[in-house]
């Protein structure tokens, strides 16, 4: 799954990137690495942005940047 | 907000004996050792470049340095551009930069832009990288990205007394250790840790053996085939470039502004640009 599809309760872990150059670029230096704990936060009233909690500060993505982090759902 | 040093204006004059001995760097050395110059240190004989996250207290270390008031605001991209001061200790006197907040040395904005160059090519006697305690994990691959250019480097571990509230302790023997440099734990907005991040610089501008550079490690050798033929190429082009691995690496990862440096052919001049010469001028 995505990030931008994961359920707003849950936690999760960052597996893959899809994304190149300095997008990518960017979303590992804000901490985004496959291994990262990562779960939404805050979510802006129209649901895009999305605040995500990852390595102890908050990383706010687009819903298009989103869909580009692979994570896989921690269990309940 | 001005957290006084301890024994401040107790500053050596400057007949004070040239205490560049062993002395001048021990953790005991007395704060009352700094005097803090303000703007236009004139003449210098070591320049300090201070590096980190957005928001992790660079400005406030720098002030407390120097004795200035830049402008120190809880919001990202306050410093756009270099900030400079100045500081003696220990009898030499001390240029320090406060450079914009960057995560990386790899991104492309203006003011990572500004970090990354004067790291790389303006080579500072002593990069003070300052980092929050309580976001150690986000900060660190900062740090190890200054340690593969230098090993001239000083971990600021800042606002361990916000890290405390939250009942974070770090271990600063054991992150020195795996670092291999001076790691000072520091609340610069109360001055705790001043002393002996001084100490720490000014063991680190003087030092004949600074750590090496980490290596720039991968496992491929046809990456490393790459990147060595590129270094030499780089080398060929500018002469006593430093980090030509570095540069190298950063083509072949399609860094736009690398690329652009090559092309118009002002890495040279970056190599040997005015940021943080240590030429200085007339006092």
């Amino acid at each position: 799954m995505t990030l931008d599809e994961m359920p707003r309760d849950r936690r999760g872990v960052v597996t893959a990137l899809d994304t190149r150059g300095a997008e990518r670029r960017r979303l590992m230096d804000l901490g985004l690495l496959p291994g990262a704990a990562i779960a939404p936060e805050l979510t802006s009233p129209l649901g895009d942005p999305v605040a995500y909690e990852v390595r102890g500060t908050l990383v706010v993505l687009r819903a298009q940047q989103a869909r580009t982090v692979h994570v896989e759902l921690e269990e309940h | 907000m001005a957290a006084p040093l301890p024994s401040p204006g107790v500053g050596p004059p400057d007949d004070a004996p040239p205490a560049a001995g062993p002395c001048g760097s021990c953790a005991q050395a007395s704060p009352g050792r700094l005097q803090r110059l303000g703007l236009a240190p004139g003449r210098h004989d070591h320049v300090v470049a201070l590096a980190g996250n957005p928001n992790t207290g660079k400005s406030t270390v720098f002030n407390a340095l120097t004795g200035l008031r830049q402008h120190v605001g809880n919001w990202s991209g306050k410093t756009v551009s270099r900030a400079e001061g100045g500081f003696t200790y220990g009898g030499a006197k001390y240029r320090i930069v406060d450079l914009p907040g960057t995560y990386s040395l790899l991104s492309t904005s203006t003011d990572e832009d500004v970090a990354r160059d004067a790291l790389l090519f303006g080579r500072p006697d002593v990069t003070v990288v300052v980092v929050d305690a309580t976001r150690l994990e986000r900060n660190l691959p900062l740090v190890l990205q200054v340690r593969q250019i230098t090993g001239r480097v000083v971990v600021a571990l800042n606002l361990v007394d916000e890290a405390r509230r939250h009942g974070i302790t770090v271990d600063t023997r054991h992150l020195s250790r795996e670092l291999g440099v001076p790691v000072v734990a520091t609340a610069a907005r109360r001055g705790d840790g001043l002393p002996e991040l001084l100490a720490a610089i000014a063991g680190t501008a003087t030092t004949d053996d600074p750590p090496e550079p980490l290596a720039l490690v991968h496992h491929d050798p046809q990456l490393e085939e790459a990147v060595a033929a590129l270094a030499a190429r780089v080398e060929a082009r500018f002469p006593g470039v430093p980090n030509a691995r570095w540069v190298a690496l950063r083509l072949l990862e399609g860094d736009p502004g690398i690329e652009e440096a090559v092309r118009a052919g002002t890495l040279g001049e970056l190599a040997g640009a005015p940021p943080l010469e240590a030429a200085g001028g007339a006092a």
